[in-house]
């Protein structure tokens, strides 16, 4: 063998196992549950292998479904618009400001290190019966009964906001860091108020860290189990909750796998019109 | 005026994303029975309490295990990957990279399924095994990118330079390719044992009856209600989570400095 494809082939042998991992791991188990949400649960024993469109006939048709997944879309929409709204002004603050950028974005960034179980049950210390919040209103004699803030609707996009914020700071930041402060200057220079200089110049070139941050923030938002099951009631119930339903629960694995293939798919479909538009690149900054 | 006005903003911000921290560790130093507001008195009863608590510890004996377990097969897989992809030029590199981050493109819940439905299909049902094939495969992209992000600033000439000094490649890949890594090594090993610490979703599909980490132990404590242990299992974490990574940054810098590099 020459040396060049001896050179060639080193390349292949060190992505082995890690291509090799995320084959067995990934890929090929996505495609088994594809088969599997053919299959049919039976009452006894083993599930009924076969090609039965019962699971997606039950999925895309009941309304308890649907309404789970639209609230699911919805409850993600809010805290993606939530966090940019929230984390715009404050990556802009971090890319502009004179003093040390890094040490305020690791102080950002720090919460993200802090267990995602931990964050979402603080909330509970803040908002609950006995929480910070009702012992301070009624201590200065707002009220005299402690009131229940928690378990709505409300309470699981401020955990999922809390949760994601970090991520949006992030990419809208490593947008915002590679614009030329030059530009905002040559427009302010020809005559743009700074804000029309921010509206016209700074924004439209950050739009793709704000798209990727989106992205990643309505993804995990979608996707999410334990922040409904903390902070919500039993009508907060998000998509992942029926997945975790159907298939820890109740064990009817072959349903569990159409719906979690459901998610996936629409999911899926966002992630593939970003990548359509904007490439995977851009997310790929973000993450690193 | 704009610029205060923006000031303000990132405060609330801060203060938004801190104060509920705060308030976890402010409380678990809490005298006070029922461990909620108003506070009585500083004390360090819950943290004797929670050492005296064998499931927690039993959680934490396992967490750590999984967490070493996880990253170190994580970093070899994500470092031999990154070396493939930074230092040769290979057709369909888009493609390749697309698929090493899939994990984090596909939700979790999703991931959770397929890995415990196929394993189980394998015959290999909830176990620590499969936890640990779950946090392997949900960690490596992270490492990846950490890793090739590293690796782009290390200079490829020192390698030639011992190969051409008469080293071989192996010679030349542990006693100069592996020490200018090990930044990168040790960065990626962070991230992933972090990750795979703080993970609950993927775990409460794969772990076997009996078996609990650490997020899935604080888990089924809340179902119950909230207790000032909680919040002193949650300062705990915090001052680990949190000290980890600076302390993993600290020697990184210093192995750096140490390489010459």
């Amino acid at each position: 063998m020459s040396i060049e494809q001896r050179e060639a082939r080193q390349p292949w042998i060190l992505l082995t196992p890690a291509l090799t991992a995320i084959s067995l791991l990934l890929i090929v188990p996505l495609m088994f549950i594809v088969v599997y949400s053919f299959w049919l649960k039976s009452a006894v024993g083993a599930d009924t292998p076969g090609f039965y469109l019962d699971n997606w006939t039950e999925v895309l048709t009941d309304r308890f479904y649907r309404d789970i997944l639209l609230n699911t879309l919805k409850i993600a929409a809010i805290t993606t618009v939530a966090c940019a709204l929230l984390g715009y002004p404050a990556a802009y603050f971090i890319s502009r400001s004179k003093g040390n950028k890094m040490i305020l974005l690791l102080l950002l960034m720090l919460p993200f290190w802090i267990s995602y179980i931990i964050r979402t049950m603080s909330w509970i210390n803040i908002l609950g019966v006995s929480g910070a919040l009702n012992s301070a209103m009624i201590h200065v004699g707002l009220i005299d009964e402690p009131i229940q803030m928690l378990y709505n609707q409300t309470t699981v996009i401020l955990g999922l906001v809390h949760f994601l914020l970090p991520f949006m700071v992030l990419n809208i930041f490593v947008s915002l860091d590679g614009i030329d402060t030059n530009l905002e200057d040559a427009a302010s220079s020809l005559g743009a108020t700074r804000w029309q200089g921010f509206l016209q110049v700074t924004l439209p070139l950050s739009l793709p860290g704000l798209a990727a941050g989106g992205l990643l923030c309505f993804v995990l938002a979608a996707g999410t189990y334990i922040t409904p099951v903390i902070l919500g009631g039993p009508p907060d119930a998000m998509f992942a909750n029926l997945v975790y339903e159907a298939i820890i629960r109740q064990l009817n694995w072959p349903l569990g796998s159409a719906l979690s293939l459901l998610l996936l798919i629409v999911l899926g479909v966002l992630v593939l019109i970003y990548n359509r538009y904007l490439g995977m690149a851009q997310l790929a900054k973000g993450l690193g | 005026m704009g610029w205060s006005l923006i000031r303000t903003y990132t405060i609330l911000v801060y203060l938004f994303m801190f104060l509920p921290i705060v308030v976890v560790v402010l409380l678990s130093f809490n005298a006070n029975q029922f461990g909620s507001f108003p506070m009585t008195g500083l004390s360090t009863r819950w943290f004797e309490a929670l050492w005296n608590n064998d499931a927690i510890l039993r959680a934490f004996r396992t967490s750590i295990v999984l967490g070493l377990m996880t990253a170190t097969i994580s970093t070899v897989l994500g470092v031999l990957a990154s070396l493939a992809l930074v230092r040769y030029k290979i057709p369909g590199r888009n493609l390749i990279t697309t698929l090493l981050i899939a994990p984090i493109l596909v939700p979790e819940v999703v991931l959770a399924v397929a890995l415990l439905l196929f394993l189980n299909f394998l015959n290999i049902g909830k176990s620590f095994t499969l936890l640990l094939a779950g946090h392997v495969i949900f960690t490596l992209p992270f490492v990846i990118l950490v890793v090739q992000a590293r690796l782009v600033s290390i200079r490829r000439d020192v390698e030639e330079a011992a190969l051409s000094l008469g080293a071989s490649p192996m010679q030349t890949f542990f006693s100069v390719t592996l020490p200018l890594l090990m930044p990168a090594v040790a960065a990626g090993g962070l991230f992933a044992f972090t990750i795979s610490f703080d993970d609950i979703t993927g775990t409460l599909f794969w772990k076997p009856g009996g078996i609990e980490t650490v997020p899935t132990q604080i888990f089924s404590m809340l179902r119950n209600s909230i207790s000032p242990e909680i919040n002193a299992l949650g300062t705990v974490i915090i001052v680990l989570t949190v000290g980890l990574p600076l302390i993993g940054v600290a020697v990184a810098r210093i192995l750096a400095r140490r390489s010459g590099v």
